[in-house]
């Protein structure tokens, strides 16, 4: 082979001369565990932020037109303003920085036994351009006129044009927020890629990476491939907005159709690119947990690509009552129906893995399972919408939302949880509670169900979406209705009282928690057989890979679990 | 702290060098990017055949020259991939300044082409031609002064007989820049 | 070290050993470029297209045969990049029944949508006032 390993020992003469300050070790570091915590604990801040808008927008929906504890009345900008935020906030700014950013960054080198990246210090720039966007995205709410109000999705003519919006420096700082994002996730995406593709262990062929991994790379490579389109589509209307040019207006020979194709284009394959992640996180948990092996990997990972392929054609399911052509929605329909087979075959495929096992229900595993019951009713409910003709009633109503949630909620929030609480003891080299832990997870997972379900009914019953207050309309202004609205918002209060819960137990853990060692969790992938935490360079001796990882209770080993580097 | 090479950076288990590998994903992402907004350019300009008359008024004359020098400009960069091959860091080096000279021509020759459009009316703002002209050739515009900045450091490596990988590897990228004028010159400027 | 190692092996598997002769390459494009250029001036419109376009993609594939070494490149890049250009055809094709079409059944999309910018306006002005003039002798 062309190219071999320069050397497989850490090169010793370069570390520990001198112990780094605190700003090089932990604000300055290209070292990749700590860029991953970076993406961690902004996304986790961002999700604070992202939260109390959905608190207050909730307040809003239940008791209209009443001042809202910490916030005050919420007038019809501020409610477009706080669910445009809410949205693209959870989606950009917490779920892709903690499940791709944050887990990619720490895991990958990890798992396939390399050292740090390939281009560690890309890898803290794209951290830098990422808190950027943020900082950016952030001070777009305190601008003259506030936050940008027409939802994430920014359809023009209302985000290209400031007598409509209302907010001209805030919807251009959105633009500008969102841009800086890709560009981030570009730039580390090209870090999980090559590394993954080149820097495997020696011994490590493509079909031992663990499946995180592959499901890691699959999604950057998605979100690569999307993008494109909606970065030259962001450009266009930053300069419909700025420079008064006619990308998105119809007037002038431009067309605002465009902009809804080149964002969903992007946007469909964008909720694989997170989902995968989280799916993956689960993978890796049932695996140890059940101390079984993935069931069927390899058509595991044939499915994961050909979701994949699949999530480039179907994206105009967004756009059936857009006035697209109604035999493309045709075309669509099918489609969408089509890619709920192989995600239905994945989660086949998990209670497979799980069937027969020797089951623990720790906290991770309780976590993983919540996933796939709560996925499951995201996943099915999202034929409903798939379908053209119920579509027609269902777009723009609370089914969506609910729909959306259901799906985003396992993804964004109960597959974070999972993964930070599996991998805790490796990250932090001490233990949460997990007694604690489970009041958490009751305490979220309860309350979250009591919050969608009355969106599923208030949906069917013809609730449109992105309205400030329904007194207009004497058919959704019911006490039936109106009760359910209060339910959900009652069931979100409880849901975020719940959450310091899981705060305190992370704070408390890192500094006072049990002391942990390399293998807590008796895992055969590589990250577990270096010290917790891991030191700078990973290992003093690069391993050597012998096996496949999910290689549990093979008939006659002492064990129940066999490291993919112990040989044989 | 240390940002001396990893280890992960010299393993190839693809068989391709790291940095190359690198590069062909970025090509990834730029092909999607410049694919959106040209795709969005050709459905619009199929749609509105009106456009021509607009079309009339860019520079042929400066958009050949500019694809001239271009062309020239590449084949600079791969002489100076085949100078880095053979170990001639320094000969690598006057190549890739070269090239660089060539994308600052192309940026004088554009400065000067959009300034005399602008005079006569042809602004950004004057309609959906205009805005896909000036946004396209502009987006293009930004990668080649990129590519020039990123060539330099490069050289500036190269002339010390250091990394000199990196030659072929921002060649590459050059050589995608070119691709792209390539087919923007005829969508732009011929299509009348 | 790391760097002389790289350099002191310039050709490893796979890659250049001997080098093709790039300025003949250079001569081939830029005679392309001369008949991308003159073709249009004949003024027949399949000429035009294919002089343009045509020689637009041959010159695309000499560059990145020759300049970028794709055809001794590992057949996993020419995947990578054929896979995404394909998207861009699929982008066309699921974008243009909406965007490119200016009617289909039922619908037609208002005269607005074709701006012509203030310069040709005025220049059609000019036209139309001379044709007056002429209409008048």
């Amino acid at each position: 082979m062309a190219y071999e390993p320069q050397t497989s020992h850490a090169p010793a003469a370069a570390h520990g001369h001198h112990e780094p300050s605190f700003f090089h070790k932990y604000l300055w570091s290209t070292d990749h565990k700590i860029i991953g915590f970076q993406y961690m604990f902004t996304g986790m801040a961002l999700a604070m932020i992202g939260a109390f808008m959905a608190y207050v927008f909730r307040m809003q929906l239940a008791f209209p037109g009443a001042s809202v504890p910490g916030y005050g009345v919420v007038s019809p900008a501020n409610y477009n303003a706080l669910i445009t935020n809410h949205g693209s906030i959870m989606i950009f700014w917490v779920a892709m920085p903690v499940l791709l950013a944050g887990f990619g960054n720490f895991l990958i080198p990890l798992m396939v036994g390399a050292d740090d990246m390939v281009f560690p210090r890309i890898n803290r720039l794209s951290y830098q351009i990422f808190l950027l966007s943020a900082l950016v995205l952030v001070s777009s709410l305190f601008v003259k006129n506030g936050g940008f109000g027409g939802a994430w999705t920014a359809y023009p003519p209302l985000s290209a044009n400031q007598t409509y919006n209302l907010t001209p420096l805030g919807s251009s700082l959105w633009v500008l927020a969102v841009a800086l994002e890709f560009v981030a996730f570009l730039l580390g995406g090209i870090n999980f890629i090559v590394t993954s593709m080149n820097s495997r262990a020696q011994g490590m062929k493509a079909f031992d990476v663990p499946i995180v991994v592959w499901m890691i790379v699959i999604a950057s490579i998605l979100f690569m491939a999307s993008v494109g389109p909606l970065i030259a589509g962001a450009v266009m209307l930053l300069f419909d907005q700025l420079l008064g040019t006619s990308f998105y207006n119809p007037g002038r020979g431009g067309d605002p159709i465009l902009w809804q194709h080149l964002f969903w284009f992007f946007g469909h394959p964008e909720v694989y690119v997170v989902l995968l992640p989280a799916m993956g996180i689960v993978a890796e948990i049932m695996t140890v947990f059940s101390r079984k092996k993935l069931f069927a990997y390899k058509t595991v990972i044939y499915t994961l690509i050909a979701t994949g392929v699949l999530s480039f054609f179907v994206w105009a399911h967004h756009q059936f009552v857009a006035g697209i052509d109604p035999r493309m929605a045709n075309v669509f329909t099918v489609t969408t129906v089509l890619i709920s087979i192989p995600i239905a075959e994945m989660c086949f495929v998990y209670i497979a893995t799980l069937y027969g096992g020797s089951i623990t229900l720790s906290t991770p595993m309780l976590w993983a399972l919540a996933f796939m019951a709560e996925f499951l009713i995201g996943g099915v409910t999202g034929i409903y919408l798939g379908a053209s003709g119920l579509d027609i009633f269902f777009h723009d109503t609370y089914f969506v939302v609910a729909h959306f949630h259901y799906t985003f909620f396992p993804i964004a929030v109960i597959a974070v949880f999972a993964g930070i609480t599996f991998w805790f003891p490796k990250m932090f080299g001490r233990y949460m509670s997990d007694g604690w832990g489970k009041v958490h997870f009751w305490g979220t997972i309860i309350p979250f169900n009591a919050i969608f379900i009355p969106l599923f009914i208030l949906g069917a019953a013809g609730e449109h979406r992105r309205i400030f207050d329904y007194h207009s309309f004497p058919h959704l202004a019911t006490p039936g209705l109106q009760a359910l609205r209060i339910m959900a918002t009652v069931s979100l209060l409880v849901m975020l009282a719940f959450q310091p819960v899981f705060l305190i137990n992370f704070v408390n853990g890192i500094f006072r928690g049990k002391k942990a060692d390399k293998n807590p969790w008796k895992s055969n992938t590589l990250e577990w057989t270096t010290e917790s935490p891991p030191p700078h360079g990973n290992w003093a001796e690069m391993p050597v890979v012998y096996r496949g990882p999910y290689e549990y209770s093979v008939p006659g080993r002492a064990e129940d679990y066999w490291p993919q580097n112990e040989k044989a | 702290m240390s940002t001396a090479r990893t280890i992960a950076t010299t393993r190839s288990a693809m068989g391709i060098p790291t940095g190359r590998l690198a590069v062909w994903w970025v090509l990834v992402s730029e092909i999607v990017i410049f694919g959106g907004i040209l795709v969005s350019y050709v459905m619009h300009r199929l749609g509105h055949p009106e456009w021509a008359a607009e079309a009339a008024h860019t520079n042929t004359a400066a958009g050949a020259t500019n694809t001239f020098v271009l062309l020239t400009s590449s084949l600079s960069a791969v002489l100076g991939h085949k100078a880095a091959e053979s170990g001639d860091g320094p000969k690598a080096a006057r190549m890739l300044y070269f090239t660089c000279l060539g994308g600052l021509t192309f940026l004088t020759i554009k400065a000067f082409e959009w300034t005399h459009e602008i005079r006569e009316g042809f602004t950004l703002q004057a309609g959906g031609f205009w805005s896909y002209y000036y946004a396209a050739a502009g987006l293009h515009a930004f990668h080649v002064l990129c590519g020039c900045i990123i060539m330099l450091v490069v050289a500036a490596s190269a002339k010390k007989n250091e990394n000199l990988h990196r030659v072929e590897n921002i060649g590459i990228y050059w050589h995608f820049v070119d691709i792209v004028w390539i087919f923007l010159f005829p969508l732009l400027y011929i299509a009348k | 070290m790391a760097h002389a190692a790289q350099a002191a092996h310039p050709a490893p598997a796979g890659a250049h050993a001997h080098h093709r002769n790039y300025v003949k390459i250079w001569a081939v494009l830029t005679g392309l470029l001369v008949v991308s250029v003159t073709g249009p001036m004949v003024g027949i419109r399949v000429v035009t297209l294919v002089a343009a376009f045509g020689v637009a993609l041959v010159k695309a594939y000499l560059v990145a045969k020759n300049f970028m070494h794709l055809d001794i490149e590992k057949p996993i890049v020419g995947w990578m990049l054929g896979l995404v250009l394909m998207l861009m055809v699929l982008l066309y094709a699921g974008v243009a029944p909406d965007v490119q079409k200016s009617a289909g059944q039922r619908w037609t999309k208002s005269d607005k949508f074709h701006y012509v910018s203030p310069q040709l306006q005025k220049a059609e002005k000019g036209n139309q006032s001379e044709h007056e003039r002429g209409a008048n002798h």
